[in-house]
């Protein structure tokens, strides 16, 4: 858990998730986004996508949890942003789509926040380009 | 091509979305987050919070259905919605969505641009509550592919 000591340098604990077409499914109810592109096969590859891919804003979701779960308390989340490089391709199995997350401080600031830097990577490729947390630090 | 007269426009602010407490559990299980400041007064409380807290990609719901509705149905704008790819998304947050809140949006275009046979869009959404306290501010770009 985040402390006072935080440094830049400090590696967040990693994380994994993985992400099946049932995840796909209730996050389109729970977000609204009923982009087929994210449920039907036919449809993903008439836009030239290799399979159904998981919605961006899940695989931001699932990604900032590697700062939130280190933080504690979500609320000390200040700033979060990605780009989104690459899709996720999510198969019809039950194993679905691995996404590997990392978090490492880049620097401390002088107004009680700190920059993180996330990484998250499907078949050892970014899919978040930028991905980028600031977050509140506890008072020493 | 989208009209880049458009840039500086803004649409006119939404209708209110009533956050409770079941939606933002909702929304927490579809996103596989089990942190208790999302489900838990109590636990929320804990940490300083009036009442439970959204998990912070939470305001896309808004996004989608009042900014990208708004986008969509503005004929003059011209997105190709089929041709439409998400760029980046970002939130600048004031304090976290929160059970109980009465939210309202407005949405920006700040620019758009042509590179690459594309067109860029980037929108602001600012989040406030119906007494005028702002919440977020979320960024997004979205990408229109050129015709191949």
């Amino acid at each position: 858990m985040i402390g006072p000591d935080v440094t830049a340098g400090t590696e967040l604990p990693p994380t994994s998730i993985r992400i099946t077409r049932a995840d796909l499914v209730r996050y389109a109810g729970a977000s609204l986004d009923f982009n087929p592109i994210h449920w039907n096969e036919r449809v993903a590859a008439d836009v030239g996508l290799p399979g159904v891919v998981a919605h961006g804003m899940l695989t931001m979701a699932v990604a900032g949890r590697v700062v939130t779960d280190w933080l504690g308390d979500p609320g000390a989340l200040v700033e979060y942003g990605a780009r989104f490089v690459r899709p996720v391709v999510v198969p019809n199995d039950e194993d679905g789509a691995l996404v590997e997350l990392t978090g490492k401080v880049r620097d401390v600031r002088e107004d009680g926040t700190a920059r993180v830097d996330i990484t998250a990577k499907f078949d050892g490729r970014a899919v978040l380009g930028k991905a980028v947390a600031i977050v509140r630090v506890p008072a020493s | 091509m989208l009209d880049p007269s458009h840039a500086g426009h803004a649409y006119p602010r939404s209708e209110i979305y009533e956050v409770g407490r079941a939606k933002i559990q909702e929304f927490a299980d579809a996103i596989g987050d089990p942190n208790p400041a999302y489900r838990d007064v109590e636990a929320a409380k804990a940490l300083g919070h009036p009442d439970v807290i959204a998990p912070p990609t939470f305001p896309t719901i808004l996004f989608g259905r009042y900014s990208m509705h708004s986008l969509v149905e503005d004929e003059r704008l011209g997105l190709d919605y089929d041709r439409m790819v998400h760029g980046d998304m970002s939130f600048r947050y004031e304090r976290p969505v929160r059970a109980g809140d009465r939210l309202t949006v407005v949405t920006r275009i700040d620019r758009i641009m042509a590179r690459a046979g594309n067109d860029f869009l980037d929108l602001s959404v600012e989040v406030d509550t119906a007494d005028g306290e702002r919440v977020v501010v979320a960024g997004a770009q979205l990408v229109v592919r050129g015709e191949p």
